[in-house]
């Protein structure tokens, strides 16, 4: 074939795919995406900006607003916190030691990337409600309230966002061995020596990485917190239910300009991925 | 390369067995006692609860929940969109996978990176963001919110990364060298694609699905604001989950949210059985 000899093999031989079939495959691909994806969130931002900026900013300033962000960046924070402590944790448990139920250990914790928010947040409503919950009623009696107060929205936050730490850092772990570990505690390094000068640095893009996820997913979760808080605006409510609210409420240039801050803060995270991503060794 | 990973596939390093892995020490066996308690009063706990407060209504009880007209319309509405939803994504996930393996063209590291926007925005976003092309305001004509249109084109939306990122990765490892040889024994590329890619793309094609399938069932916030949550016509079964939580009727949420649950650890447990007795064949 011509067109064979003409391109050398390279490493993607593409030329043989022949031009029909490529360009329909482009088309009918860009298109696909550009209609369900690209064009409407471009929209959004641009809806957002329709107003012009200073009244867009300015929908930043209502006091309800303002404490929905606040209370999204806490609770952010903490989840996103307390994700990282408890994935490395259970990342250096499974892949550096052994110990019973160690798969199931590994199975249960995939399992809240499947499950609706919806029943994340019925799952919490049910334990810790105070009213009739297993454990509510008695801690609301040791003063501490879970459903309705910021505690139930942490939880259901970190819930939705547990495995993603985990899922980076376990196949960095155990792609670079043991054995400079090893080699640190013969001589004499003891386990925060070895953890903070051997295995932190090999594994820091991946923790990295695994952060940008947890952070994505905890500012944009909806369902689960929905349900856990109440929902009361300027005391319970996070910016994505603001976004609900406001747009149900026709103040829809400020439900816009949230949801496009909310985007934009999801793009810059995809963004850090797909810079960080190359500098990982392959 | 911005995948953002939907399965963990086993890869090579897993399946070497580690040599120097270590029993509990009193350090470690603190640390995983902490990481179980907080498990277990995170995760497993609530979701038992939801199982047996599910149980609690009985089975004639549980049945007349879930066969009441509403919620066994809704039911019906999850499953048979997101049925279609999974298959446009096989189809279309394959393609897209397959633009991005094996052309070159301008701009295909944006189309890469704006397929991860659906999993990278929030979910009330993603509604919003669908309404400004497809709502009352659209400028293109067409008027989608509230109807069965909607809930189809928001489950699209939030799941077309599935079989994209889970199909990409075995393209690109897939050996040019059978393809050649086939056609160069006189195999035309549909034939060569039929019975030589396609083969060696399923169990992907499949994780895809199966993952894609689990996301379109559970998801809530995107149709919040685009599809009207109208009984009978667009409501689906998570909404109606909440429906029946803000109507203060735990029982009957429950016996909802069972269903929904029962259907996601069936998908991890089977794709965690199929990866495993990949991951042994290859090996």
């Amino acid at each position: 074939m011509a067109a064979d000899i003409a391109s050398a093999p390279t490493a993607v031989d593409h030329s043989r795919d022949p031009a029909k079939v490529r360009w329909a495959l482009r088309i009918i691909t860009v298109s696909y995406v550009a209609l369900l994806v690209a064009w409407p969130t471009a929209l959004v931002v641009k809806n957002a900006l329709a107003p012009g900026l200073g009244a867009m900013l300015d929908s930043f300033k209502d006091p309800e607003i303002v404490h929905a962000l606040t209370l999204t960046a806490i609770i952010t924070v903490i989840a996103v916190v307390i994700n990282l402590v408890f994935g490395l944790t259970v990342s250096l448990l499974l892949v550096r030691y052994e110990f019973p139920g160690k798969r199931i250990l590994s199975a249960l914790l995939d399992v809240p990337l499947s499950i609706s928010p919806v029943v994340v947040g019925l799952a919490l409503v049910l334990v810790y409600n105070g009213r009739d919950g297993w454990f509510g009623p008695w801690l609301e009696k040791a003063g501490f309230q879970v459903i309705f107060a910021t505690p139930g929205m942490v939880m259901a936050t970190v819930f939705v966002a547990l495995p993603l730490v985990i899922r980076e850092v376990v196949p960095v772990l155990e792609e670079i061995g043991e054995d400079q570990e090893q080699a640190a505690r013969s001589l004499g390094a003891n386990a925060l020596q070895t953890f903070r000068r051997i295995t932190l640095p090999g594994i820091k893009w991946a923790v990295v990485y695994g952060v940008v996820l947890s952070l994505a997913r905890s500012l944009g979760e909806f369902g689960a917190v929905k349900i856990v808080s109440g929902n009361i605006s300027g005391q319970s409510q996070t910016a994505t239910l603001s976004v609900e609210e406001t747009y149900q409420n026709f103040q829809q240039g400020t439900s816009y300009a949230l949801a496009a801050l909310l985007a934009l803060a999801a793009m810059a995270c995809l963004v850090v991925v797909s810079l960080l991503r190359p500098k990982e060794p392959a | 390369m911005a995948t953002i990973d939907v399965v963990a596939v086993p890869g090579p390093a897993r399946a070497r067995r580690a040599r120097g892995r270590r029993a509990l020490g009193a350090g470690s066996g603190l640390g995983l006692g902490i990481s179980v308690v907080w498990l277990s009063l995170l995760v497993l706990i609530p979701l038992v609860a939801v199982l047996i407060s599910a149980a609690g209504l009985g089975p004639s009880g549980f049945w007349s929940v879930v066969t009441g007209p509403q919620t066994l319309a809704a039911l019906r509405i999850t499953v048979l969109e997101s049925v279609a939803v999974t298959a446009l994504n096989i189809v279309m996930g394959t393609a897209l996978a397959w633009v991005l393996v094996r052309d070159r063209f301008w701009g295909k590291r944006l189309l890469d990176i704006v397929i991860d926007v659906p999993f990278a925005l929030p979910t009330i976003v993603a509604g919003l963001v669908l309404l400004s092309l497809y709502g009352p305001k659209s400028p293109l004509g067409l008027h989608a919110a509230n109807t069965r249109y909607a809930v189809f084109l928001a489950l699209a939306f939030v799941t077309l990364p599935f079989v994209v990122r889970t199909v990409q990765p075995v393209l690109e490892t897939l050996e040019r060298d059978v393809e050649e040889a086939a056609a160069s024994l006189g195999a035309s590329r549909l034939t060569t694609f039929r019975r030589v890619v396609l083969p060696s793309l399923v169990p992907a094609i499949a994780a895809g699905a199966a993952l894609s399938f689990a996301r379109a069932i559970s998801e809530y916030g995107s149709l919040v604001l685009l599809s009207g949550n109208l009984p009978m016509r667009t409501e689906v079964a998570s909404v109606r989950v909440l429906t029946y939580i803000e109507n203060g009727n735990k029982a009957a949420a429950s016996a909802v949210a069972a269903i929904l649950l029962l259907v996601a650890l069936a998908v991890i447990v089977g794709l965690d059985i199929t990866q495993r007795r990949l991951a042994r064949r290859g090996s």
